[in-house]
C-alpha cells in the first residue's frame, strides 16, 4: 500500500523470510515507490518502515545486517534476483532492468539465523586456522617494520581488501553448507600473510594447514569466485601461489621431515 | 582477598576497541569484547583518507610533532585539551611503526619505505595511507592482532551482543554491563573490573550521513543516562565532500584534494569582475571552458587552497550553493579529479570505485558531485586524565617553557567521571575541539587503545576486590530494570512508527543543527525535541518476536538518540558563538571570554533533561590566535 501522496510509481519486491534458524522459508511479496538511486538496502529500509505484504498483511520487517553502506564491511551480503551481491551497491534501477520482481534471498551456504540474516562465524574460524596475523613481538616500540616492494605492496594491498562478504564461497562447487573446505577467500589470505616477511614466519604451519582435508586439494578450479568477488581479489592467482608453494612445501616435508 | 579473576570489558571493535582489546591482553588482564557486528565489519573499515603523523621522512620535509600539535589545536580552535594531543602528536611516528610491523599494506616510494599524501588542515604531506581504504586495512590488522589473543584464550568475544547499560556499585563505580544477543535476544550482566567504551559516533541521530548505519551513539547515551558527563556534544563535523544518496552519503575522502583534486562550480564573471552563477549551470562539466569554473577554495585560501581545515571548506561549498551557484542550481559543487595523472588516481581507486558503483559515472572522465554531510561526532564521553609536566622534546616550540603531556599508565588517563569507565576513540571528546583535523581520528583510535591500556590495566590492578565478587543483586537490579523497558517495548500500541520518526528527527537535525545554527531554527528544533520524547512514549514496534529482533534493538536505541540529540542541541543554543563547525549567524565570531569553554552535559534523571554548564579548557601551551587560514 502506497500512501496516495507519496510517488504513484511503484516496484514489486519478492523477500524470502525465515522465523528462526530451524523453521521453514517463505515468500513475501511487497509493493516498494520508486525513488532514483535506490538501492536494495533502501529497499528494506522503506519496508521495514512499512511492514505490509501486497495482500495487506502487517508483517515484521525483514531482518537484514548493513553497517557501511559502501561495500566496504561485508556486511549485507545476501542473494538478489538469483545472483550474491552487496545489497547496498546493487542498484534498483538495474534490477528494474532485468524485469519482474525483484528477489532478495538470504545466502544458502550458511545457516540462516533469521530472513536475510545468516552466521559467517566459520570464515572467521577459517582465519583462526591458518593463524592469520603477522606475529610481532608486541605493542612495544620496536622501530619500523621490514621494508616492502611497491610490487609486493601492490599484491599485498589487494588481498588485504577482502571484506569476509563470503560471495566468493556462494559461488563455489566445492564449497557445501556442510563440508569442510575452506575455500577461495581463507586461500587468499594464506598467500597474503606469507607475503610478508615477518608474517612468513608461520608460513608451514599455514601451508600445512592448507594440506589438510578440506584445504587446497579440493579446489574444483571452477574459477566463479574470481569472477563473483566485489572487490576484485586475484583469487584464482592466489589459489595458484598457494597451490604451488604447498606443493614445495609437501616435498621439502618429505624428504627432511619437518 | 579476589577469589575471583579480574577483567576487562571493552565494549566496541573498531580501532580505538581492539587497540584497547589488544594492549590490555597484553598487558596480562583478561577482555571481553563486545560488539553489535563481527569486529571486522566496524564502522573504521570506512575510513579512507590515511593517518598522520610526523615520521622521519615528514620531519626532513621542516615539519615536527609540534606542528601536528600546533595545527591540530588550530584546527580545532584551541577547544581541544592540550596534553592529550600533546601526547597523540608526539606518539604517532611509534603508532605508525607498529601498525607497520603488524603488516598493514601502506603504500610504498620507490626505495620501499612509507609513502605520504597532502590533507586537510596542514601544509606538510604527513599523511600516511593505504590506498583509499586504509581504516579497513589498520582495522583488519588490530582484528588479526585480537584474533591471536582470541586463539590464545586471552580475549573472548561477544560479537552480535549489544551494550545496553553500565552496572555501577553503591560507590559509583563501574563494575560491568548488561548487554543483549541480539539474536536470540538472551540479556544478561558481564561483570567487569573495568569498562572501556569505544563506541564511536553517533551520526545515525542526523538521519543520513557519511557513518555506518550502526554509529547511532545509543551507547553513549545511556552512559550519559547512567551518570557520565558529555563534553562538547554540538561539535559535529560537517564533511565537504560527499555524495548524497538515498540510503546514506557516501564520503569522497579528503584524499581526493590531497592528491590534488580541485572544487569548483560552473561561474562567470559580471564586467566588474565578480562572479555571478552560470546561466547554464546544468550544463555537462566536461564542456564548461576553463574561465567559467570558479575554483572557490583555492581563490580564497591561496595558501590552504583546496586543503583549508572541513568547516571552512563546507561552510564555503554550503554557502555557494546557497547562493546559486551549485551544479544546475541545486545543492551540488564538483569535486574534479579528471586532471590528475593515471598513477595518482590509482592511489584513489577505492573511493572512485565507490562513486562509480553508487552513481554509474566515471569520475576519472567526469568530474564528482558532492555536497557536505554529517560526518564525525568531535564531542563525546567526558573523561579526565593526569598531567605530566616535562622538558620539552628537541623540535618542541615552547620557548623552553616546560611542556605538559599525559603521565603514562596513570589510572584515569580517559576515565570518564564515572570510576572505571574509560571512552577511547571517537566516543570520546578531548582531542579535536571544535574540529578535527582529517586523518587524526585513525590516529586518536589506536594512541588511545595502546597509550591507555595500561592505564585500565594500572587502574584494575590497584583495585582490592574483583567485580565478580560482588554481590548477585547489585547486576540483578539493572538486569531487571533492562528487562522491564524491554518489556515495556514490546506491548506499546501507541501506533507511532518509530522509523518515520527517526527519519523525521534526522531531517530536522540536518537542517537546523549542522552548518548553520540559527538561534531561532535551534529554538524550534529544541520544541521538536520535547515533542519526539512525548511521542516516543507511544512508538509500538511492529515486530514482538523474541528472536533477532531488530526492531526492537533499534526502537531501544532511537529513544536513546532522541536524549542525546537534546544535549547536542542544548549546547548548540547555549554555545552563543562561532567556533570551528559550530556556526552561529547571531554570533559570528569567535568569544573566548566566555566562551573557549568545554560545554559539559549532565544528565538530570529526575526531570528527564540534559544540564549544561561550561567548564575552563586549561592552555597550558599554546594560546589561541585568530584562525582564518589565511583567507583572503
Ligand atoms: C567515511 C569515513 C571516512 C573516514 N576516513 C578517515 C580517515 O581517512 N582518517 C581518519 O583519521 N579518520 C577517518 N574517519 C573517521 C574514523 O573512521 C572514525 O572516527 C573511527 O574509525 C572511529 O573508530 P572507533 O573505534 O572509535 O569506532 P567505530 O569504528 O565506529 O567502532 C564502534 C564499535 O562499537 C560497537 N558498538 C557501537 N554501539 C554498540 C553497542 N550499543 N553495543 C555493542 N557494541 C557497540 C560497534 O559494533 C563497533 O565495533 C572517517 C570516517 C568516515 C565516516
Ligand atoms: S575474496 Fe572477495 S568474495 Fe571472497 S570473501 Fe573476500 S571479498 Fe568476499
Amino acid at each position: 500500500m502506497i500512501a496516495p501522496n507519496e510517488s504513484t510509481k511503484t516496484f514489486r519486491v519478492k523477500v524470502k523470510r525465515q522465523d528462526t534458524a530451524d523453521s521453514a522459508p517463505y515468500w513475501e511479496r511487497f509493493d516498494v515507490a520508486y525513488k532514483p538511486s535506490m538501492n536494495v538496502i533502501s529497499v528494506l529500509q522503506a519496508i521495514a518502515m512499512n511492514p505490509t505484504t501486497v495482500d495487506g498483511k502487517e508483517t515484521t520487517p525483514p531482518v537484514f545486517l548493513s553497517a557501511c553502506l559502501e561495500e566496504v564491511c561485508g556486511s549485507c551480503t545476501a542473494v538478489v534476483n538469483g545472483q550474491v551481491c552487496q545489497m547496498c551497491s546493487r542498484l534498483v534501477d538495474d534490477l528494474l532492468k532485468e524485469g519482474g520482481e525483484i528477489t532478495i534471498e538470504p545466502m544458502t551456504k550458511f545457516p540462516v539465523v533469521r530472513d536475510l540474516m545468516v552466521d559467517r562465524q566459520r570464515m572467521f574460524d577459517n582465519l583462526e586456522k591458518i593463524q592469520g596475523w603477522v606475529p610481532i613481538d608486541g605493542t612495544t616500540s620496536l622501530g619500523p617494520g621490514p621494508k616492502e616492494t611497491q610490487d609486493n605492496q601492490d599484491i599485498r594491498y589487494a588481498l588485504s581488501r577482502c571484506m569476509t562478504c563470503g560471495c566468493c564461497l556462494e559461488v563455489c562447487p566445492q564449497f557445501t553448507a556442510d563440508n569442510g573446505f575452506v575455500g577461495a577467500q581463507v586461500i587468499s589470505q594464506v598467500r597474503y600473510f606469507n607475503r610478508h616477511d615477518t608474517g612468513a614466519q608461520l608460513a608451514g604451519d599455514r601451508l600445512d594447514q592448507m594440506m589438510e582435508p578440506g584445504g587446497i586439494a579440493d579446489c574444483g578450479n571452477a574459477q566463479n569466485c574470481v569472477k563473483i568477488c566485489p572487490k576484485e581479489i586475484p583469487l584464482t592467482e592466489s589459489i595458484a601461489e598457494v597451490g604451488r608453494t604447498t606443493t614445495v612445501h609437501s616435498i621439502k616435508k618429505f624428504f627432511t621431515g619437518k | 582477598m579476589a577469589t575471583n579473576q579480574k577483567r576487562v570489558i571493552v565494549v566496541g571493535g573498531g580501532l580505538a576497541g581492539l587497540a584497547a582489546a589488544v594492549r590490555v591482553a597484553e598487558a596480562g588482564l583478561d577482555v571481553d569484547l563486545f560488539s553489535l557486528v563481527p569486529v571486522k565489519r566496524s564502522h573504521s573499515v570506512c575510513a579512507q583518507g590515511g593517518i598522520n603523523a610526523c615520521t622521519e621522512p615528514v620531519r626532513q620535509e621542516g615539519f615536527s610533532e609540534w606542528n601536528h600539535f600546533d595545527e591540530t589545536l588550530y584546527g580545532g580552535d584551541f577547544l581541544n585539551h592540550q596534553p592529550p594531543v600533546y601526547e597523540m602528536t608526539h606518539w604517532a611516528p611509534k603508532i605508525i611503526d607498529l601498525m607497520d610491523r603488524m603488516g598493514v599494506p601502506f603504500n610504498r616510494t620507490a626505495e620501499g619505505n612509507l609513502d605520504r599524501r597532502y590533507f586537510g588542515g596542514s601544509l606538510f604531506r604527513r599523511t600516511h595511507f593505504s590506498g583509499a581504504s586504509t581504516g579497513q586495512q589498520l582495522l583488519y590488522a588490530l582484528d588479526e592482532q585480537t584474533r591471536k589473543y582470541e586463539a590464545a584464550g586471552k580475549v573472548k568475544k561477544y560479537e552480535f551482543w549489544e551494550f545496553l547499560w553500565p552496572v555501577l556499585d553503591s560507590s559509583g563505580a563501574c563494575k560491568g554491563i548488561v548487554g543483549q544477543d541480539i539474536r536470540t535476544m538472551e540479556m544478561r550482566a558481564f561483570p567487569a573490573d573495568a569498562v572501556v567504551m569505544a563506541t564511536g559516533g553517533c551520526g545515525l541521530i542526523f538521519g543520513k550521513s557519511t557513518m555506518s548505519v550502526i554509529c547511532n551513539g545509543g551507547a553513549a547515551s545511556r552512559c550519559y543516562q547512567a551518570g557520565a558527563w558529555l563534553g562538547n556534544p554540538e561539535m559535529i563535523q560537517v564533511h565537504p565532500t560527499a555524495i548524497p544518496g538515498e540510503d546514506k552519503c557516501r564520503l569522497m575522502s579528503e584524499s581526493a584534494r590531497g592528491e590534488g583534486g580541485r572544487v569548483w562550480v560552473p561561474a562567470v564573471k559580471d564586467a566588474s569582475g565578480n562572479w555571478t552563477p552560470h546561466p547554464d549551470a546544468g550544463r555537462d562539466p566536461r564542456q564548461i571552458p576553463e574561465n567559467e569554473r570558479w575554483y572557490i577554495l583555492e581563490e580564497k585560501y591561496p595558501e590552504y587552497k583546496n586543503l583549508v581545515s572541513r568547516d571552512v571548506a563546507t561552510r564555503e561549498i554550503f554557502f555557494t550553493c546557497r547562493d546559486g551557484f551549485g551544479v544546475g542550481g541545486g545543492r551540488m559543487a564538483y569535486l574534479d579529479i579528471t586532471h590528475l595523472p593515471d598513477e595518482t588516481k590509482n592511489k584513489l581507486h577505492a573511493i572512485l570505485e565507490i562513486y562509480e558503483k553508487f552513481t554509474g559515472d566515471d569520475p576519472r572522465e567526469v568530474p564528482m558531485k558532492i555536497f557536505p554531510a554529517v560526518h564525525y561526532s568531535m564531542g563525546g564521553l567526558y573523561t579526565v586524565y593526569t598531567e605530566e609536566k616535562r622538558v620539552p622534546e628537541a623540535n618542541d616550540e615552547s620557548d623552553g617553557e616546560p611542556i605538559f603531556g599525559m603521565k603514562h599508565g596513570a589510572p584515569n588517563n580517559m576515565m570518564t567521571n564515572v570510576p572505571g569507565l574509560y571512552a577511547f576513540g571517537e566516543v570520546n571528546y578531548a582531542y579535536h575541539g571544535a574540529t578535527r583535523l582529517g586523518a587524526n581520528a585513525l590516529l586518536n583510535c589506536i594512541f588511545d587503545g595502546i597509550f591507555n591500556g595500561p592505564s585500565v590495566a594500572n587502574y584494575v590492578n590497584g583495585l582490592d576486590t574483583a567485580a565478580a565478587d560482588l554481590d548477585a543483586s547489585v547486576f540483578d537490579a539493572v538486569v531487571e530494570r533492562e528487562k522491564a523497558k524491554e518489556k515495556k517495548l514490546l506491548g506499546a500500541t501507541g501506533g507511532e512508527n518509530p522509523y518515520k520518526l527517526h527519519e523525521e528527527m534526522g531531517n530536522w537535525m540536518n537542517d537546523y543543527c549542522t552548518v548553520i545554527r540559527d538561534a531561532e531554527n535551534l529554538d524550534k528544533l529544541m520544541a521538536k525535541v520535547q515533542e519526539w520524547k512525548r511521542r516516543y512514549e507511544n512508538v509500538s514496534l511492529a515486530d514482538t518476536g523474541m528472536w533477532t529482533n531488530q526492531n526492537l534493538s533499534f526502537t531501544r536505541a532511537l529513544g536513546d538518540m532522541i536524549i542525546y540529540a537534546e544535549a547536542i542541541v542544548l549546547a548548540s543554543i547555549d554555545r552563543k558563538e562561532s567556533r570551528g563547525c559550530h556556526y552561529r549567524p547571531d554570533y559570528p565570531e569567535r568569544i573566548d571570554d566566555p566562551f573557549l569553554k568545554t560545554s559539559l552535559v549532565k544528565y538530570d534523571a529526575a526531570k528527564n533533561a540534559p544540564v549544561l554548564e561550561f567548564e575552563d579548557v586549561p592552555l597550558p601551551m599554546v594560546q589561541p590566535r585568530e584562525r582564518s587560514y589565511g583567507k583572503k
